[in-house]
């Protein structure tokens, strides 16, 4: 990865544009051509560095619910309990902490309702000891894009 | 909120990947079954609106060299919430800044992700945050194992 390569990177993370022609617009920024942006940025997609092009989407401003949960599993039992959380759809974030709180988990759903009733299920039957419901109370910052040029 | 069909299907179609070629949108629209100035026009509509958080590339920090990052959370006082929550949000070492209940078996009340080219970056931009806010019972914690990780799919087919 060149220093084009880098800058490229940084800026199709951070505003990709809405319009005809994207690639020509974050090629202007880079000053490289279009077709050379549009054959680094492949390429780095095909050596997996960049892992999707698409949209993230505002899950809260189309009505979902999420939350963030807590489990305090047992050394022994982490991978059952694992297996047991990581079959619900619903669940798009799952590690294991160095931690009393070992397993840490992001449940998403389309109501309250929907994800009270994952917790429950998994507070009753997944082995976990004890389960935490931690649904944010306020939302400062969600950064996902970084400066790769620094 | 209500979206019509079409729309519902480009919804979807944002959350694919898409091509990297001159007219990534005329493929997207395809998809969706609309033409290409629609389909811009009603995601620009959704950027504006904050339906569309971001559009872009979603790389793999690893391989990028963006290598280490720590949950640090934080017992800060209910009346310092909110300040402390603007001070962290400002550095650019965190990148998510949270607050959750606490409770008897979990004092913390803010949550951070901080991120270093190493772990020990980590923990010194963590106590400088300490030092630098007054807050002194905080905890990091690092992940041991990737469990899962996918992307958040919404209105999908199973789950309308």
């Amino acid at each position: 990865m060149d220093e084009i390569d880098r800058l490229l990177l940084t800026l199709i993370q951070r505003e990709f544009p809405l319009s005809e022609r994207p690639y020509a617009e974050i090629a202007e920024k880079a000053g490289v051509a279009e077709s050379e942006a549009i054959a680094r940025i492949e390429a780095m997609r095909e050596e997996g560095l960049i892992r999707r092009m698409g949209a993230s989407l505002n899950p809260r401003a189309l009505g979902y619910v999420s939350t963030l949960a807590a489990a305090r599993v047992a050394p022994g039992r982490v991978d059952s309990v694992t297996n047991y959380i990581n079959r619900f759809n619903e669940i798009t974030h799952n590690y294991e902490r160095d931690d009393e709180f070992n397993v840490w988990f992001t449940v998403i759903a389309r109501d309250e309702a929907a994800v009270a009733a994952i917790i429950d299920d998994i507070r009753k039957h997944s082995g976990a000891d004890e389960v935490i419901d931690l649904p944010a109370t306020h939302i400062f910052k969600i950064k996902v894009n970084f400066d790769l040029t620094k | 909120m209500e979206f019509a069909e079409k729309e519902i299907r480009l919804l979807r179609a944002l959350q694919e990947d898409l091509p990297v070629r001159e007219r990534p949108y005329a493929d997207l629209a395809a998809r969706a079954g609309m033409s290409e100035a629609e389909a811009l026009e009603i995601a620009r509509r959704w950027k504006e609106a904050g339906i569309i958080r971001r559009m872009g590339a979603f790389i793999r920090h690893r391989k990028a060299g963006v290598i280490a990052n720590g949950m640090v959370v934080w017992d800060v006082p209910e009346e310092r919430v909110e300040e402390a929550g603007r001070a962290m949000s400002a550095r650019d070492c965190v990148s998510h800044c949270y607050a959750r209940p606490r409770s008897d078996k979990w004092p913390f009340r803010l949550y951070t992700m901080i991120h270093g080219a190493t772990e020990d970056e980590v923990r010194e931009q963590a106590r400088l945050l300490s030092e630098e806010l007054r807050v002194e019972n905080f905890r990091i914690l690092f992940s041991l194992r990737e469990l899962k990780k996918s992307d958040t799919k919404l209105f999908m087919e199973e789950d309308r």
